[in-house]
This record gives C-alpha cells, sequence and structure tokens, in this order.
C-alpha cells in the first residue's frame, strides 16, 4: 500500500492505522495521528482501515511559544 | 487571579523553542519559575523520535504545559491541532492561534471567534492569542473564553507594547477577566510594564531564549514580572505633565 506518512511516500503493509504505527516503531510513543486532515483519537486508531494513497500526520511533542 | 480555576505559582509564562539546547531550555524554566510553560506539536520523524526526548524534558520540569495552535491558518487546521494536543498532553488547556498575515503573524480575529466558539463547546479551556480591540475580546468572551491573551506587538518583534492605551482600555473594561500579555515582549522592563497595566501574567518566549545568556535572561524577567505585579498592586502615582517639586519649597533660604 503506498501512503503518504508525514508528506513522505512509504510503502506499508499495515492494515490499520495501529499497526502502521507499530511498523513505523511509533509504538507507545507520545503520539497524535491524522487522516486526510481528521483527527483519530488513539482509541480509534485500530478500526481505521489503512487505503491507498491515504495522508497521514504523526506528530509529538515539541518546543513551542 | 485564576486561569479557569487555577492559580498559577508566576504570572511568568514561558516558550519553550529555540533555545541553544535541551539543557539550557530546562535552567531556563528554573531561573525564570515558570508558572506555566508552552509547547507544540510537530511531525514526528519515525527514525529520530524527536519528539519523544522533549516530552520526557518537559515532563521532569513538573510545570503546567500550555499547548498552542501555532502556525494554523484556518479553523480546522486550528481546531484538529488541538484536538491532537489534548490527546499528547493530557489537558484541555489550549493557547489558540489562527494567524491571519505571514509578515506580522496577527492573529485572524474572525477565525479566531469561530475556533474559539468550537472548542469551548468541546470542553477546551481556549487561551486564545488575540489583538487589544475590545470587540473581539467581547467576542471571544462570549464565545466562551475566560482568558485573553492581547499582543504587545508581533511575535518575535521584541517592541514591547505596541499600544500601551489599548491594553489599558482593555484592562479597564474587562477587570474581572485574567489578561496575558502575548508577543513581542523583548526586555525585562517591557513585561513589568504589562504587570503594572494590571495584566495578569505575560507569556515570553523569543526575548529569552535568544537572549546571548537566555538562563540570565529568564532570571531577569522573573524579578521584572515580580516588580511590576507589586507596583501594581502599590497603586502608582498619577502622570502629570508639569513638573512639581519635591523637595519642599517652604524654608528654602534666600540666597539670591
Amino acid at each position: 500500500m503506498n501512503i503518504l506518512v508525514n508528506d513522505e511516500a512509504r510503502e506499508v503493509t499495515a492494515a490499520t492505522l495501529a499497526a502502521l504505527v507499530d511498523e513505523l516503531g511509533l509504538k507507545g510513543a507520545r503520539i497524535a495521528t491524522a487522516v486526510d486532515g481528521d483527527f483519530v483519537p488513539a482509541s480509534r486508531r485500530s478500526h481505521l482501515t489503512i487505503a491507498e494513497g491515504m495522508k497521514i500526520e504523526i506528530v509529538a511533542p515539541m518546543q513551542g511559544g | 487571579m485564576k486561569f479557569y480555576g487555577t492559580a498559577l505559582s508566576s504570572p511568568l509564562m514561558l516558550g519553550t523553542a529555540q533555545y541553544p539546547s535541551p539543557d539550557i531550555l530546562a535552567s531556563a524554566v528554573k531561573a525564570a519559575q515558570a508558572g506555566v510553560i508552552t509547547v507544540s506539536l510537530r511531525r514526528e520523524s519515525a527514525g529520530q523520535k524527536a519528539g519523544q526526548a522533549f516530552w520526557s524534558l518537559i515532563r521532569e520540569l513538573e510545570v503546567p504545559v500550555l499547548p498552542n495552535t501555532a502556525g494554523c491558518h484556518t479553523v480546522k487546521e486550528a481546531v484538529t491541532t488541538a484536538h491532537m494536543a489534548r490527546e499528547v498532553f493530557e489537558t484541555d488547556w489550549v493557547k489558540l492561534e489562527v494567524i491571519g498575515e505571514a509578515d506580522t503573524l496577527q492573529p485572524d480575529v474572525f477565525g479566531l471567534v469561530e475556533a474559539a466558539r468550537i472548542l469551548t463547546s468541546e470542553g477546551f479551556r481556549v487561551f486564545p492569542y488575540t489583538t487589544e480591540d475590545l470587540v473581539v475580546a467581547e467576542k471571544l468572551l462570549a464565545a466562551g473564553c475566560e482568558v485573553l491573551m492581547p499582543w504587545g506587538a508581533p511575535i518575535g518583534s521584541g517592541k514591547g507594547l505596541n499600544n500601551v492605551f489599548g491594553l489599558r482600555a482593555l484592562r479597564a473594561h474587562f477587570p474581572d477577566v485574567p489578561l496575558v500579555v502575548d508577543a513581542g515582549i523583548g526586555v525585562p522592563s517591557h513585561a513589568a510594564q504589562a504587570m503594572e497595566l494590571g495584566y495578569d501574567a505575560v507569556l515570553i518566549n523569543t526575548a529569552v531564549a535568544k537572549a546571548g545568556d537566555p538562563v540570565a535572561m529568564a532570571r531577569a524577567f522573573s524579578l521584572a514580572v515580580e516588580a511590576g505585579a507589586l507596583a501594581y498592586k502599590a497603586d502608582p502615582m498619577a502622570e502629570r505633565d508639569m513638573a512639581a517639586p519635591s523637595t519642599p519649597l517652604l524654608g528654602k533660604p534666600v540666597l539670591a
């Protein structure tokens, strides 16, 4: 499956967003996710099926003003 | 003054961006005795995991965090970012920024009011980054905000309080609303001035982070905020146009 993760093209095998987070080595990490511009809470990641061309954003705490 | 029911240990809110190193950031937060630190969300790289290291650092500081929606230019972006921040930082506090103009980074106050209405209805405690406009302030309060954060000057400009009259008017119109000068403060005297106007807090980032010695500057801001707050409570003298001698004239010898 070809998708965009944080604007980077990736070929992934994960079937769900939860599996994708695992595949990227971010299991248990302090992150939040959005798919095609919409927030997907952690509790819904395992119900979200990855589809071709999806745009996924994964964010984490960062310095801010 | 309480912010959504919470009394802060200090009226100095400190941003966490642009420090020379994580160690200097941590030392600056301690030197400032910051009551709140602001944080943000950015893309996490699977390889570097920079966000996870930053998360550990801020947890160790044990200072309440205020996540921002910095860089958001639309209501949708800001609202989605707030949702993500609530999950990541486990707080319903959000410093709401909806930026309207790239050069001045001034808020899009129309989008701000709309985003604030959505977020407050969803249980967020919104700290809106706004201008000193009274009408916008009214609308933000009507939208459910219980704190206002007018700018002093454009973000990162260090120009201080560009419209003292406007900030004073805001204070006078909303005596019971917690007010924070957010953005534009460059040196401790600007922060002291905001506190002397009766503001409840100031939010500073670049002025500390970009100082030659951020830790010393953090301490300087801490002292300035304390001095300004004390001065406001002490009820400053009224300004006048003409001189008035402070030394009594009575009893002055005639020597001419």
